[in-house]
This record gives C-alpha cells, sequence and structure tokens, in this order.
C-alpha cells in the first residue's frame, strides 16, 4: 500500500501542530465557538450527545497492521477500548475528551493515519471497492488514482468552504461496489477502444432527499478526472445553495439546473482547465502505482478443504473470488448477532493485525459495509484463519445475509438521530438467529439508519429500516425494493412506520411473504421485482389496527 | 476598522469602501472623493463617471460574478472580495477566476469575516491583502497564519504546478 514520502509525512505533523493550536486558541477564547466549529469538523471531530465523536480517516479502506494496533491502542488509551467502522472508510471513537485529539493525531500520524477531512462541509475521504487490487473482475486496480485524489483533496485551497460536504467515490470494477450511483461524483471505471477512463456520475446521495446521480460525462480520460472534478468543483462552490443546509447539496444544485444545462457549466469551466498542470502525469501514476502492487504470492494449487458444515458455510459467505488461483479475500464480519454493526474491540483490532500479518501480507481493508477484509489469504491457510476469527468473534457467516446489517450508531450515540438504530439491528440478528434458516433466505441486505440523514444507507438496502420521531416516539420506517450497485436505485416505503417493538415481526413477515412466494433460485430482490411491493404491505399490515382503531387501541393501553 | 496585513506586514488602509445604506440606489449615490472601493453595482451604473479617477477601486460580493466585470479588470487598482461568512467559501473561486482566467494582476484583498485560520487558503487561490477581524491578534496572524504548511498538493494561483509536477 501506499508509504509516505517526506513531504506527505511534513504535511499531516504540521496538521497536527495546526490542529493543536487552534484547540489551544479555542480554549483561551481567542476562537469562538462558531469559529472553531469548521476547524474542528475538518479534523474529524464532533460534539455529540455523550462526548465529542472523532472520526479517523482509512483513505480508500486501506490499512496495514501497525495502522490498526496503533488504532486499538488509540482507542484504549483515549476511549472504552473499541471503535466503530463506518460506511465510508472512516473508524469512529465515541467518547475522547477534546483536549486529547491533539495527542490522538499526532499518535495517528506516526503511523501515517489522520482525520483530516473526515467532516465538514469540504472534500471528504475518497472511497473505493474494498476488493480492489484483488477482485476477480477489476479492470483496473483504482487505488494509485484514490490516493492521488487523496493528495489532491488534502487541502485543498479552492474547496475547503463548500455549500455542503462533499463525497467522491471511484470504482474499477465491472460490478459497482462503492456506491457510485450515490456519491456527489461517482467515477465508474469505462474503457473505449483500450483507452481507460470514467463514466462521471453527478449529484447523487442518499440523506434526506436520497436522489440517484445522474451522468454528466459519459467517458472520461483518467488522465483528467483532477481537472474534471475541479470543474465540477468550481461550479458548485460558486452556485451551489448556501441559504438551506437542507438543499445545499450538489444533487439540489443539478436537480434545479437539470442535468444539461450543468453539464454545460461544467464543460465550459473545463475548457479552461482540460490539459492543464492538474492532468495526472504517467510518471506520478507509475510512482503511485508501484506502492499497489501485487505482494509475493506463492505458486500455489487448489487444496483440499474440510467438509465441515460450520466451515464451509463461513467459506461460502465469507470468501471471494479472487484473481490469483489458490488465493481468496476473506471478510471478517464486524455483524456478530448481538454486538452494533460495525463495532470492534481494540482486542479485536490486535488479532486482526496479527492475522493480517501472519496471513494476509500485514494489510487489511474495511468495507462500506463495515467489515474487514483480509485480501490475500492461501487457501490453505483458511482452516486457520477460520478458527482464530471464529474465536474472536469475527467468523460469524453472514456476509450478504440479512443479519449482516448496515447500520449507523443511531440515537444511542449520535446527536442528529431521531430514534436508535442499533437495538432494531440486535433485536432483527436475534430473530434471525438460526443459521439455517438465515442461509435459506440467502442474499439480503438490510440496512438501518437512525434519521433521514442516511448514514446507515436505507434508501439502497433490499429491505431499508429508517428511524423517525412521532411526536417524540421512536418509529421506523421500511422500505423495500432498494439497492446498491450497477442498477442502483431506492427502495419504496411499505406503508405507516412501526414501532421498535413491531420490528422484528414486521420484518419476519416480509421474509415469509418471499419464502412463500420464491421461484428457484430467486433472491429475495428478484421475487421483490416480479411479485411487486403490494403482498409485502398486505401481509404486514393484515390485521393491524389503524386510523381510529390505532387510535383506541392507544388510548386503551 | 479591520486590521490590515499586506506584504506580510500591517498596513494602514487608503482605500474608503462606499456602501449605500437603506433609500440610496446605484444610480444616485454620492461619490465620495478620493480612494474609493466601488460596490459593483455603482461601478456598472456609474462607470462613465468614475472612469476618470486615477485610482478605482472595486467590491465584489461572494454572490457576484467575476465574469460580469472581466473587461473592466485594468481599471482598478484593487478588487476587494466580501467574505460574509469566513464559511462562505464563494470568495475562494472569485479570487482564482480573477488570476488564474482573467489575468487580474492589481491588489486583491480578502474582507469581511477574515480570520487567521483562512489566510493560508486565501494567499493561495490569490488574496495579496487581507483585512483581519477585529478582535484578533494581527502580529500572531502575520507570525504563523500564511504558513500552517510547508508544501502543497495543488495547483493554485500561488503555485500553479501541483506537488506532483515538481517531484524531484
Amino acid at each position: 500500500m501506499y508509504k509516505y514520502d517526506a513531504i506527505d509525512r511534513q504535511l499531516i505533523n504540521e496538521r497536527v501542530a495546526q490542529f493543536r493550536d487552534q484547540v489551544r486558541r479555542w480554549k483561551a477564547g481567542e476562537l469562538s465557538d462558531d469559529e472553531f466549529r469548521p476547524l474542528r469538523l475538518q479534523n474529524g471531530l464532533y460534539i455529540q450527545r455523550h462526548a465529542p465523536m472523532f472520526r479517523i480517516a482509512v483513505p480508500y479502506g486501506m490499512m496495514n497492521s501497525a495502522q490498526l494496533r496503533t488504532l486499538a491502542k488509540v482507542a484504549r488509551k483515549y476511549d472504552r477500548g473499541y471503535g466503530h467502522f463506518t460506511t465510508r472508510h472512516n473508524l469512529q471513537l465515541n467518547w475522547p475528551k477534546i483536549e486529547d485529539v491533539p495527542e490522538i493525531l499526532a499518535e495517528l500520524a506516526e503511523v501515517e493515519m489522520h482525520a483530516i477531512q473526515t467532516s465538514g462541509n469540504c472534500l471528504r475521504n475518497i472511497t473505493t471497492d474494498q476488493f480492489a487490487g484483488v477482485a476477480a473482475d477489476e479492470l483496473i486496480d483504482p487505488r494509485p488514482l484514490a490516493e492521488i485524489m487523496r493528495q489532491w483533496t488534502t487541502f485543498h485551497p479552492e474547496f475547503a468552504f463548500l455549500p455542503r460536504k462533499f463525497k467522491i467515490a471511484i470504482s474499477g470494477t465491472r460490478d459497482d461496489r462503492t456506491v457510485t450511483w450515490f456519491h456527489d461524483i461517482g467515477l465508474r471505471l469505462k474503457q473505449i477502444d483500450g483507452q481507460v477512463g470514467f463514466t462521471v456520475i453527478v449529484g447523487g446521495g442518499l440523506g434526506r432527499t436520497p436522489v440517484r446521480g445522474e451522468i454528466v460525462r459519459d467517458f472520461l480520460p483518467w488522465q483528467d478526472i483532477l481537472s474534471y472534478c475541479e470543474a465540477i468543483l468550481r461550479v458548485y462552490n460558486r452556485y451551489g445553495r448556501r441559504d438551506n443546509a437542507y438543499k445545499a447539496r450538489i444533487k439540489i444544485l443539478v436537480q434545479s439546473l437539470g442535468i444539461d444545462a450543468f453539464r454545460e457549466q461544467v464543460e465550459a469551466e473545463w475548457a479552461h482547465g482540460r490539459g492543464g498542470p492538474m492532468t495526472i502525469t504517467q510518471a506520478e501514476y507509475d510512482r503511485v502505482a508501484a506502492h499497489f502492487t501485487a505482494p509475493a504470492y506463492e505458486a500455489v494449487g487448489e487444496v483440499e478443504l474440510p467438509v465441515d458444515k460450520a466451515f464451509q458455510r463461513w467459506l461460502e459467505r465469507n470468501t471471494q473470488a479472487h484473481k490469483m488461483a489458490g488465493y481468496t479475500a476473506v471478510t471478517l464480519s464486524l455483524k456478530q448477532h448481538g454486538v452494533a454493526p460495525g463495532d470492534i474491540t481494540s482486542e479485536q483490532m490486535e488479532i486482526v493485525a496479527d492475522l493480517a500479518d501472519r496471513y494476509s501480507f500485514g494489510e487489511l481493508r474495511i468495507s462500506h459495509e463495515q467489515n474487514i477484509i483480509l485480501a490475500d489469504v492461501k487457501k490453505s491457510d483458511l482452516p486457520d484463519v477460520w478458527q482464530k476469527a471464529k474465536a474472536a468473534g469475527l467468523a460469524t457467516p453472514n456476509i450478504g445475509l440479512l443479519t449482516s446489517i448496515i447500520c449507523c450508531p443511531g440515537g444511542d450515540f449520535c446527536d442528529l438521530a431521531n430514534a436508535k438504530s442499533i437495538p432494531i439491528a440486535t433485536a432483527i440478528q436475534a430473530r434471525f438467529d438460526d443459521l439455517d434458516y438465515l442461509f435459506d433466505i440467502g442474499d439480503l441486505d438490510l440496512n438501518i439508519s437512525g434519521c433521514m440523514n442516511a448514514c446507515g444507507h436505507h434508501h439502497v438496502g433490499h429491505i431499508g429500516v429508517l428511524g423517525v420521531d412521532k411526536n417524540n416516539d421512536e418509529f421506523y420506517q421500511v422500505t423495500l425494493g432498494g439497492r446498491q450497485g450497477n442498477e442502483a436505485k431506492l427502495g419504496k416505503v411499505i406503508g405507516p412506520s412501526f414501532s421498535a417493538g413491531e420490528m422484528p415481526d414486521a420484518i419476519e413477515k416480509i421474509i415469509k411473504v418471499y419464502l412463500e412466494n420464491r421461484h428457484a433460485d430467486e433472491r429475495f430482490l428478484d421475487t421483490f421485482d416480479r411479485i411487486g411491493i403490494d403482498p409485502f404491505k398486505n401481509r404486514v399490515y393484515e390485521g393491524r389496527a389503524h386510523g381510529k382503531a390505532k387510535t383506541a387501541e392507544v388510548e386503551a393501553a | 476598522m479591520a486590521q490590515l496585513i499586506k506584504n506580510g506586514a500591517p498596513a494602514a488602509d487608503t482605500w474608503t469602501t462606499l456602501e449605500l445604506a437603506d433609500g440610496e440606489s446605484p444610480e444616485s449615490v454620492p461619490l465620495p472623493a478620493g480612494d474609493v472601493i466601488f460596490p459593483l453595482a455603482v461601478w456598472q451604473a456609474r462607470k462613465a463617471e468614475i472612469a476618470a479617477r486615477p485610482r478605482i477601486g472595486l467590491q465584489l460580493q461572494s454572490a457576484d460574478r467575476v465574469e460580469d466585470v472581466a473587461d473592466d479588470l485594468a481599471s482598478f487598482a484593487i478588487i476587494a472580495v466580501h467574505f460574509p461568512k469566513f464559511v462562505d467559501g464563494r470568495g475562494y473561486s472569485t479570487a482564482a477566476l480573477l488570476r488564474q482566467r482573467y489575468g487580474y494582476t492589481g491588489e486583491l484583498r480578502a474582507v469581511g469575516d477574515v480570520l487567521h485560520d483562512q489566510l493560508f487558503f486565501m494567499r493561495r487561490v490569490g488574496f495579496d491583502s487581507y483585512a483581519l477581524k477585529d478582535g484578533k491578534s494581527l502580529p500572531y496572524a502575520i507570525e504563523v497564519g500564511f504558513k500552517p504548511f510547508s508544501n502543497t498538493y495543488q495547483g493554485a494561483t500561488d503555485q500553479a504546478q501541483p506537488y506532483f509536477r515538481r517531484r524531484a
């Protein structure tokens, strides 16, 4: 993976010094709360319900074992011994002290980590595919370009104070695993006559106004991605709305202008930057790409693996096709039933770091589904990896299954949340704790967000759950049929919302409708697409009191 | 009165900024004598009257478009770009366009909610004078505000070549 050079290192050390001084001036009253807020946000520091929340960047999801050990140490020393992986390649700590953050940043800088621009109205962490570099369906490795983009976004002088946050994802595979349709800019690999480039998608986003992005440029040579993004950003910085934070994302600008008028402005702007100094050189690409070369794979043949049922289940769900014969990518599930999705303890981080060192060339990745990937494991090592991961609670064989829930921290931790999300996730996991049943249900994405900001990506879950506030009570709205990937789309609301207590039953009824109606080999989504939402709706609300009857029931209670 | 920083040092402000009071219009507001920074609307309405002055200043609000004044830039000794709030980043694009696209070479001043921690970004996009907000330490801003980082990745006005083109 990428190793910092002297300048990269110097810049993050200078960032630590700068933030230390900003905290000092804030404590001394030289910076007002309002003046300090964007500065701390651009260093990942929120003030939250119980304590500050601190968000550390894992650029494009890549980490080495030393970095993960440092995260373990930091979580233990400055927090409560655990962290939470988010859907955008970050690790969040929920209980640090503001005064400690400069020290935390200094310790992170020693292993080439930082919290730069992990929140605030600026260019955020670049995200990509957790299987980058090893995926069997990959056309180019997006990581060198993601690193070049990381550097370009870092302290960009013109775009440090945008109307709102700005998220970019880059994908280099046939099957999109980076949700490019729902980013402010999504770059999707496209090849024309052997020339490598990207389709540029703009104005997508989840949040309170979910919008699928639109194609602003069908083909952009890879050399031009920085100059083209700058053109988009300049149009957005100048004309994006600043009067209303809820209407400030680029998607609103794109919607109000229409994609054709927006494209015209971007292309007019790009005419000036095209071919200019921000054009990526082959030399720079080669320099960065040299950091992402394949590890020293051994020539290994296929191996006999144990036929043990539990092992085979894990193999089926938690390993991934690899471009190298005899190797596989292992997903360590952070979706153990009963544990907050994406949470990981310091001890587990250290175990994962050891596993990475022993079995996967000392590197690992985190996915937007909030799991950890060991990308280069020899198949013959799988039984050992499984045993060790299992002992650490990291081998739940549920990747892609109903209980591998994407979930935000929700009302237990987050100030923005309307409702708790983690207890809903754990209640659903408890209801579907039977592995035979879970495997029978098969591929199913269930995503939960505690509010319409949609950090849990509920809109693109096959089943989406959104926490809503009704007269100070927590309720949950269910959507069906959302999806990520090439055919990404938003789910449809099934009907009136449910109380927390009703949720496991509601999910179970939805599952029952699927099981009763499915044809052989049909996944949940296939059945849903064939039969539509009505059978689900009818079952879920069957016999359910509503209107006057509901009111009477509530009054009687 | 803000505290002016120019050429890396405290400086006296020799310009008067014309502001329209309630009920005044660009067409009828009296034009003061001396070195005056005019709002864009006044310049547009009274160009013929103003153009004869030896030194002319222009103020751009964050929503004002550089394109609307691009042909006049040679007329101005100073352009002040107003930041209504420091989190309103439009002025950075205004400055970048003035310097990089339209070749403006006169004084480019950041005015309004101008704070210590934004000076680095402002210098990079092309500002060369800064009306630091009152109550903030001028010596400290001059000492450390402009140089939190010793190098930069992107191309900008101060350094057109991104770092990747300058690597040894």
